[in-house]
């Protein structure tokens, strides 16, 4: 049978198209993945509804107090250490009041107050807009309310990080290995090309631990389920004057900063 | 045929590329990859359980699963905060790469490479999930 | 068709191998960034975003434009554009295609880019980017490949095109309004949350697309024996004149709004883009010389003795096409990310790799152009002359 080169090179595409297209379909619907009852959470893990935290900035007396709340989670979440801003990968660091709270300037309140520092990390919103423009689903948001990184489907658009409202997201922009001091073998690194942030210290609250920030606080940051109303957190803000940041923007912080009422405010 | 005699020239070039990892392995034995299961660890639960076979699931499964099983478990653990895999013996296990798997088979380069490296596959866990720093032992 | 890409003049082959060698330079800059990781560009953790997406953001524009050939010609019956749809329908596929580049060179794990695929979000609107996209591309290559496949053999093109040919127009609107919508919602990027966005994008796409179109045509008269028509320039430089002055406008709105308002919040990346922020200058004098360009485009295409001047005409066009191309890119893209959420602001300038790159993706681009357009010109030299029914 005689056939002419545009009708040969349309059955090749076509049935390209088919085979590669078929290969697909079937291998994906082959996924079976893990049946029910086979896996479960650790016996020990706390459960939460939604993941929330109150920071009190008075109970932070020295620059080492807060020095150690990001020494904690970096050091023990692989972290690396850039070295300079534009590279820089930091999950929990601070800000000075006009920074982190820029809606709230101030010309006459005392340069003291101005300049005061406040630890800042992802909010873990509860409507957080880097989870509605992720096209992966790479960062989503858990039922504990834990805003989460799947580091292994991030393809690294950083789309994330122009949603997010608070820079809380920091992009790899090299291999982070080399810039880990120390690292902890129990814990993976990233690798270039992925965006990170806090995760909550998921791994801790699996086996019924605090996170690592809360530990090294010595009680400046309350930790727990903002949905339990009668939890430590939610009496706090029930009963004092809480900040959060730019509440405005609608995409409901879990972080929250007591103001007032102490010597130091 | 027309250009009949460059036709030909660029059929023998293409062949000569297209055969070239065959006939450059010509007489080199590639012998069949025997990855060890001889570390401390494992020899402790062999030890433990009294037999063998000790892996999360038979060797068999392991041997093609494995990718699988790694993938469902990054899922699993990730996305749906689970912790816990009952294998199919009943045994319970921390679903980690680091701290599961690697605990027992510390020896990635007489385990893992071996095999890995005889089939040419490069898989890219180990950019961020850290391997076990194999001593000199 | 495409055997007619492989016969040309000595100039032509001159052309085509540079730009393969510019495209050759631009790979090997990418392998560079592929191996090292994004940080060898001028991005940073708080501009995020730069040349690259500001390149994507203003080419999409650029192939949406190709509605402004099509409206006329297949809704409104306006014939002088008959010569020139193809051109215009070739143009798509190669900005498109250029789009795509440029988002594949700014991910930071292009070899995962199929997980937008295999993990549909739709609330995402990088998702419904992709989707759009794609889909415009493979309209216009089927509706350019069949009616130029028509044309060459002086028949009318098949019946079921037309629906196809319908739908591009809307699904023109929509890769832009798509692509606007990835900046319009994010709640923390005060230049970018306005509701004029996509009126915007829509707005400076059809003058830039036109613009270049026009370009493309005086180009094309001269190296070859087609000729697409005064009367389509003209028509085109009209559009284009609407266009850019629509386009000036929704700017000005921005500026009002903002600077009316006092809002420090609106008021700090205009006054980055135009006065300087804290003493960071760097992206003011683009900034003004787009003014001047626009202006100057506008003025030389107002009056219609510049405008019917193919001489100032190109310099008109030119003078959009950059103008636009420097609000829509550098400004657009750059400026929402200053000052940062801390109100602070961190400067961006883009390195040597990410400016090959982009030479590079532009390269692939414009030989894909090339070889388009060259087959579009052999088919229509071929039918000179003939009676084609439409």
């Amino acid at each position: 049978m005689s056939i002419n080169r545009r009708q040969f090179l349309k059955i090749a595409g076509i049935s390209t198209v088919l085979g590669l297209g078929s290969t697909a379909a079937i291998n994906s619907a082959k996924r079976s993945g893990l049946e029910a009852s086979t896996v479960s959470p650790d016996p020990a893990a706390i459960p939460f509804k939604r993941w929330g935290m109150v920071i009190d900035m008075s109970k932070f007396k020295t620059e080492d107090d807060r020095k150690k709340v990001y020494e904690a989670c970096h050091s023990i979440h692989n972290v690396p250490d850039l070295g300079n801003p534009k590279d820089e990968v930091k999950w929990i660091w601070e800000e000075k009041f006009g920074a982190t709270f820029p809606d709230n300037e101030n010309e006459f309140a005392s340069h003291e107050a101005m300049e005061k520092p406040f630890i800042v990390l992802c909010n873990h919103c509860a409507a957080p807009a880097c989870v509605r423009v992720c096209p992966t689903k790479a960062t989503f948001k858990r039922k504990d309310g834990i805003v989460m990184m799947d580091m292994h489907r991030c393809i690294g658009c950083r789309f994330c990080m122009a949603a997010c409202p608070f820079g809380a997201r920091s992009f790899n922009w090299k291999d982070p290995r080399p810039f880990i001091k120390k690292e902890n073998l129990e814990f993976p690194t990233r690798t270039k090309g992925v965006v990170e942030k806090c995760t909550g210290c998921y791994e801790r609250l699996a086996i019924g631990q605090k996170p690592a920030c809360v530990e090294a606080s010595n009680g400046g940051i309350i930790f727990g389920d903002l949905e339990d109303p009668n939890s430590e957190i939610r009496k706090t803000i029930g009963s004092r004057y809480t900040l959060r940041r730019k509440p405005a923007l609608g995409t409901e912080p879990s972080v929250y900063y007591l103001i007032g009422g102490n010597e130091n405010a | 045929m027309y250009n009949g005699g460059k036709i030909i020239i660029g059929l023998a070039i293409f062949m000569a590329f297209v055969t070239f990892p065959f006939y450059n392995n010509f007489g080199k034995a590639n012998a069949k990859p025997e990855p060890k299961t001889d570390t401390p660890a494992i020899k402790e639960v062999q030890a433990q359980l009294g037999k063998k076979e000790v892996c999360i699931e038979p060797k068999a499964a392991m041997k093609g699963e494995h990718m699988q099983m790694l993938n469902d478990w990054r899922d699993s653990v990730v996305r749906d905060g689970n912790r816990i895999y009952v294998a199919s013996d009943g045994r319970k296990h921390n679903m980690s790469l680091q701290n599961t798997c690697m605990k027992c088979h510390s020896n990635k380069k007489e385990f893992c490479d071996k095999c890995h490296n005889y089939m040419a596959v490069v898989p890219y866990c180990w950019d961020c999930h850290i391997a076990p720093k194999e001593n000199k032992s | 068709m495409l055997e007619k890409a492989l016969v040309g003049s000595k100039k032509y082959w001159a052309w085509i191998f540079l730009l393969l060698g510019i495209a050759g330079v631009g790979t090997i800059a990418y392998l560079y960034q592929f191996i090292y990781g994004l940080g060898v560009t001028g991005l940073s953790r708080d501009v995020s975003w730069g040349f690259y997406i500001a390149q994507f953001t203003f080419l999409v524009g650029v192939a949406a434009s190709a509605v402004m050939l099509v409206i006329p010609f297949y809704l409104h019956n306006y014939k002088q554009f008959g010569k020139i749809v193809i051109l215009g329908e070739f143009l798509a596929i190669s900005s498109v295609l250029m789009c795509i580049l440029f988002i594949f060179v700014d991910l930071g794990q292009p070899m995962r880019v199929m997980n937008v695929m295999l993990h549909p979000t739709p609330n995402s609107v990088m998702f419904w980017d992709m989707i759009v996209l794609l889909g415009y591309l493979g309209i216009n290559v089927l509706v350019g490949w069949t009616t130029l496949g028509a044309e060459r053999k002086a028949v009318a093109p098949p019946k079921w095109i037309k629906p196809f040919v319908y739908l591009s127009i809307p699904w023109a609107a929509s890769i832009h309004t798509v692509t606007a919508f990835l900046y319009a919602g994010l709640p923390g990027r005060h230049l970018w949350l306005t509701a004029i966005m996509a009126a915007r994008f829509l707005s400076s796409a059809f003058a830039s697309g036109p613009a270049l179109l026009i370009l493309l045509c005086l180009i094309v008269r001269k190296v070859s024996k087609f000729d697409p028509g005064k009367e389509a320039i003209q028509s085109l430089a009209k559009i284009v004149t609407y266009a850019m002055i629509i386009n000036v406008f929704f700017f000005l709105l921005e500026i009002f709004t903002a600077f009316y308002s006092n809002i420090p919040g609106h008021m700090h990346p205009l006054k980055y883009l135009f006065v300087g922020l804290e003493g960071h200058t760097r992206l003011v004098p683009f900034m003004w010389t787009a003014v001047v360009l626009a202006f100057l485009g506008i003025g030389l295409l107002l009056f219609p003795a510049t405008r019917k001047n193919e001489g100032t005409l190109a310099i008109a066009v030119l003078s959009v096409f950059v103008a636009a191309w420097i609000d829509k890119g550098m400004g657009l893209v750059v400026g929402g990310f200053i000052p940062n959420p801390f109100e602070k602001v961190v400067e961006y300038s883009p390195t040597l790799p990410e400016l090959l790159i982009t030479v590079g993706v532009y390269a692939i681009g414009f030989l894909v152009l090339t070889v388009l357009y060259k087959v579009a010109i052999a088919v229509k030299e071929d039918t000179a002359g003939l009676e084609i029914p439409h």
